[in-house]
């Protein structure tokens, strides 16, 4: 059975570990900063980039080559911003460590704005955690009176403060652009890439580095073993620890947190999770937050992958695929944000996917139109199916509705809406075409719909 | 000979064909120079781009360049450098041109994105056309039938929203018909530089509305109802008048100030429904002011002057004439032009002038300028004054010069062309001590007490040309029929300097333009024909030491 490798969470639900300073320091907290300080900051942007550390916010862009792409010649002030607005649905990784452990964020905050020469960081948290956000205002002014985040940190001249900023309850604020324009006080509209690239033309027009909570805490424990040693934690390309958040028809939902790659979703949902149900299969998986594109069990994947220097064919089912960014990929979904939605065969596929729909066609921004008006009309479809009538032609309506706003809008949320409506359909075509057929029957013991 | 420098040109491939064009311009003009039409509804020339509406999706792809070597990867297929293209679609709006941009606006991906979008666009849009003024002069319309499929799959509910919205006392919105493009919102930022619209709520149930407590009440209002491509913002005046494709476009321009914006007259069968700006990047860009649009109420006006009389009495043209033959005689004339006449009209009120020995004045107007257009010259015309040499220097206030005169006696007859005396600055007392011989539209306090009445036209029902504060003379063209009694001030004019004992071209534009242009210097051997829609600069040199009263002007610049 895999073995869990905590890093991030090795404090998280530890009897008699606190939130607060004293605790953390009795644990070695800050130790990182002033190591960090002792060399040169640009060797930091090197070690993270040596780590292959990967962003755990949903992309899974390389952390150290973001660092890298900040425009320093600009003359303009460098910004930090956190993305602590964790809301992508099935993912409960970074309230964990802003509840818990909130000075792991700050220490490596502060270490991240030494090595980027960041003098303003600031810690956008959505709107729905304020027992979080109350938490790192404490934590910060602990911080900042024990000297590690203010100005003269730990004697030196180097000085960053850190504002926390609360949103007010959005989605879209999570998408880096958006979250920047709502920083500034705007609608969370996102920017049109090109030219607003948030390393260039960022916060306030300035070059800024946006990076998630988790992604952010990996950076003390890089500088405490070093890059090179860091890259050696999980598998190749897909360096470190993740944590899974898993939720669902599990026997035990929770967070776990893994080398990345060295366990398969078939040893976490069996053997850490403790399989499905009583009485129940396994039917689908979603493995990296609503919007990544759903597994069906009993399906397989076929193709050639690299390992190392070797290129080497691969045939998984649902169950043989490593939790690891590529490997996903290769499975035609995404590691995401980390959060793994089980259903078991009691879940109406149309059912989950009308609550999905749901969320989406509420969170659109709106700013642009395929988005705005493609998952509205994707809620109505499938409401209409669940609640009302639905058609056997429902299914391939709502793959083209969703065909037609994937990879047509201005940030990814496009992407976000289409593709659980795209897998869905497409796995569970015959489901859709049922649905309203006046002779399936009904599971006895499916929920009740509310 | 050397060639002029060309640094910034680079030459970009659209649908297979090569054109050169500044570095940086977006996709969409660069197709539009090679007649290439990229369907948008968002982007407008003159502001800044947010690229939401993803109407102009294209393909975009740049030549192929070996990573290790940068040497060009070939095509062997067709020996030219092989064309990389992006997986995803681009929105031509914010593409720039690059040298080796390759662009396709036709490919089975670009019509798939334009169906789409169009679909989405009318989904939750009220289709109401039959009873929307857009209709006729919508791109919602335009693009459905275009590059729509011409069919709905929509069967669900459409959205509710607020059909009548009062913005401000200008502008009325029908927020179903709304698709969010926001060019209102960066009109009201950028260019009126006042921050009043927005959108409230989320995803598709976003509504454009007022801040709290703001009106939509700038006096360039207006302009937002121009440039939405649907019908959700629409003209309080113009609402529910008249179909646009039963009305006929003129081009004029507003009178308002020295700005001289360029303009559109909409009229039908003699009727004048609204007054739109017309595009000139020289001038006005692609805007007016409200103010400038309510002009056209003058021309029906219960006010207006419409029959020749002398002391009051209605009377022939002869008999008019004839008194004024009698006053020309008795001498001590003063000529009042006007800034507001045309450039022929102030050319024959300089012959006029020369006829009956008098020295011209002209009625000063100066307000405020708004830094946009409206500038601080309310007269559109001063210039024409000055390049006509009917005056040589600025207007006094309150027509100075001309009071002392009648005060001391001097004068005996004012000429005024076009003029309220009273308004311009003469008391009714030194009003009293003259007979006065009027060219005018409107009923005034000069027209009450005038001996001679000579009923003319608005700008809306004759021709000719305004310079505007750049030194730009500018094209007018009768939108209306004149008012039945009414005749072109350029007749009266000629006949009065024919019964000053003159010699005047006759009074029509071609007779005028044709002593015009060999009488004036700074108009010498041009003709009305060569003067194009968007005017020609004249050389301002020889009034440059002149204190004109205008300050900046509009050039707002998108995207610089």
């Amino acid at each position: 059975m895999a073995e869990q490798r905590r890093i991030i969470f090795r404090h998280i639900d530890e009897p008699g570990y606190t939130p607060d300073l004293a605790c953390y320091l009795r644990n070695g907290g800050y130790e990182m900063l002033r190591k960090a300080m002792t060399r040169k900051p640009e060797e930091w942007i090197d070690e993270v980039k040596k780590s292959g550390l990967r962003g755990r916010g949903g992309a899974g862009f390389p952390c150290g080559v973001k660092w890298t792409l900040v425009d320093r010649k600009s003359g303009k002030p460098i910004y930090l911003i956190v993305n602590a607005d964790e809301s992508e649905p099935g993912t409960f990784k970074d309230r964990h460590i802003i509840h818990q452990d909130p000075h792991q964020l700050i220490e490596s905050i502060m270490i991240c704005a030494f090595a980027n020469n960041v003098k303003q960081a600031y810690i956008y948290i959505r709107g729905e955690f304020p027992h979080g956000a109350q938490i790192l205002e404490r934590a910060i002014a602990e911080a900042r009176a024990a000297n590690f985040a203010g100005p003269n940190i730990l004697g030196s001249a180097y000085g960053c403060e850190i504002v926390v900023h609360r949103g007010a309850g959005a989605y879209i604020c999570g998408e880096e652009t958006g979250l920047i324009e709502s920083l500034e006080g705007k609608r969370p509209y996102p920017r049109i890439k090109p030219p607003f690239f948030p390393a260039v033309l960022g916060l306030y027009q300035c070059p800024t580095i946006v990076n998630n909570v988790e992604t952010l805490c990996h950076v003390r424990h890089i500088v405490e073993i070093g890059g090179e040693a860091y890259s050696r934690i999980g598998t190749p390309n897909n360096t470190g620890t993740r944590i899974l958040c898993v939720s669902g028809h599990v026997q035990r939902p929770g967070y776990y947190e893994f080398e990345v790659g060295k366990v398969t979703l078939g040893e976490l949902l069996n053997d850490v999770c403790g399989g499905p149900l009583p009485g129940r299969k396994f039917k689908a998986v979603i493995p990296g937050g609503s919007s990544a594109k759903v597994l069906r069990f009993g399906e397989r994947y076929k193709g050639k992958r690299k390992v190392g220097a070797e290129t080497v064919e691969f045939d998984w089912g649902v169950e043989d695929i490593p939790m690891d960014f590529d490997s996903l990929a290769l499975a035609g979904s995404m590691g995401g944000s980390g959060g793994v939605i089980v259903m078991d065969d009691s879940a109406s596929m149309v059912e989950a996917l009308a609550n999905i729909n749901e969320f989406y066609a509420h969170e659109s921004c709106g700013q642009c139109t395929p988005c705005r008006e493609g998952s509205l009309w994707m809620k109505r479809i499938t409401h209409r199916m669940v609640h009302d009538n639905a058609r056997a032609e429902d299914g391939a309506l709502l793959k083209s509705v969703a065909d037609q706003i994937a990879g047509r809008t201005i940030c990814a949320f496009g992407e976000a809406c289409a593709w659980p409506t795209q897998s869905f359909t497409a796995k569970f075509a015959e489901e859709f075409k049922a649905y309203g057929d006046p002779a399936r029957e009904a599971d006895p013991d499916a929920a009740e719909l509310v | 000979m050397i060639a002029p420098s060309k640094p910034d040109l680079v030459t970009v491939t659209i649908d297979g064909r090569e054109i050169s064009v500044p570095k940086g311009t977006n996709v969409i003009e660069a197709a539009h120079r090679l007649g290439i039409d990229v369907p948008h509804y968002c982007y407008h020339p003159k502001l800044t781009v947010v690229g939401n509406c993803r109407m102009c999706l294209i393909e975009m792809g740049m030549p192929a360049v070996d990573p290790a070597t940068k040497a060009p990867v070939m095509d062997p297929a067709t020996g030219r450098q092989k064309i990389n293209w992006a997986p995803r679609p681009a929105i031509a709006c914010a593409t720039g041109a690059s040298p080796g941009l390759h662009i396709r606006t036709t490919s089975q991906l670009v019509k798939d994105c334009r169906e789409g979008v169009m679909e989405f666009l009318l989904v939750n849009h009220p289709l109401d056309c039959p009873i929307c003024d857009q209709a006729g002069e919508c791109k919602l319309q335009e693009q459905a039938t275009g590059y729509g499929r011409g069919y709905s799959r929509y069967i669900e509910p459409k959205n509710v929203k607020p059909k009548r919205t009062v913005l401000g006392p200008r502008v009325t919105l029908d927020d179903e018909r709304c698709i969010l493009c926001s060019r209102c919102i960066r009109f009201c930022q950028e260019v009126a530089k006042d921050d009043v619209l927005g959108f409230i709520d989320r995803g598709s149930h976003s509504t454009l509305t007022c801040y709290p407590g703001r009106k939509l009440e700038n006096n360039y209002s207006l302009n937002t109802v121009d440039i939405c491509p649907v019908g959700a913002l629409t003209s309080t005046d113009f609402r529910f008048k008249m179909r646009v494709w039963f009305l006929k476009q003129t081009n004029s321009i507003d009178t308002e100030s020295s700005a001289g914006a360029n303009t559109v007259v909409w009229s039908r069968e003699g009727v004048i429904y609204r007054i739109t700006p017309r595009r000139n990047d020289e001038v006005n860009d692609t805007w007016m002011a409200d103010s400038g649009r309510i002009l056209y109420r003058q021309v029906p006006s219960e006010d207006r002057l419409s029959a020749v009389t002398v002391a009051g009495h209605v009377v022939t043209e002869a008999d008019a004439f004839a008194r004024a033959d009698e006053l020309f005689r008795a001498g001590g004339v003063a000529v009042v032009g006007s800034g507001r006449s045309s450039v022929e009209e102030q050319f024959l009120t300089r012959l006029l002038a020369a006829a009956v020995h008098a020295k011209a004045s002209l009625v000063a107007r100066v307000g405020e300028g708004d830094g946009i257009l409206v500038s601080a010259d309310r007269n559109p015309n001063v210039r024409g004054a000055l390049v006509t040499g009917l005056v040589a220097a600025l207007p006094e206030p309150h027509l100075g010069g001309l009071a002392e005169q009648i005060d001391g006696g001097h004068v005996k007859t004012v000429v005024s062309v076009g003029e309220d005396l009273a308004a311009g600055g003469l008391t009714a007392a030194q009003l009293d001590k003259v007979r006065v011989i009027h060219i005018g539209t409107h009923r005034t306090p000069t027209s009450d007490v005038a001996t001679v009445v000579l009923p003319g036209l608005t700008v809306f029902e004759k021709s000719g040309t305004l310079i505007n504060q750049q030194f730009r003379i500018q094209k007018f063209l009768a939108a209306v029929p004149p008012l039945a009694g009414a005749k072109d001030d350029l007749h009266w004019l000629s006949a009065l300097v024919a019964a000053a004992g003159g010699t005047a071209p006759a009074g029509t534009l071609n007779a005028v333009w044709a002593s015009l242009s060999s009488a004036v210097p700074a108009l010498a051997g041009l003709s009305l024909a060569a003067i194009p829609d968007t005017g020609l600069l004249l050389n301002p040199a020889p009034w440059a030491a002149l204190a004109f009263a205008e300050g900046r002007a509009l050039h707002f610049q998108p995207n610089p």
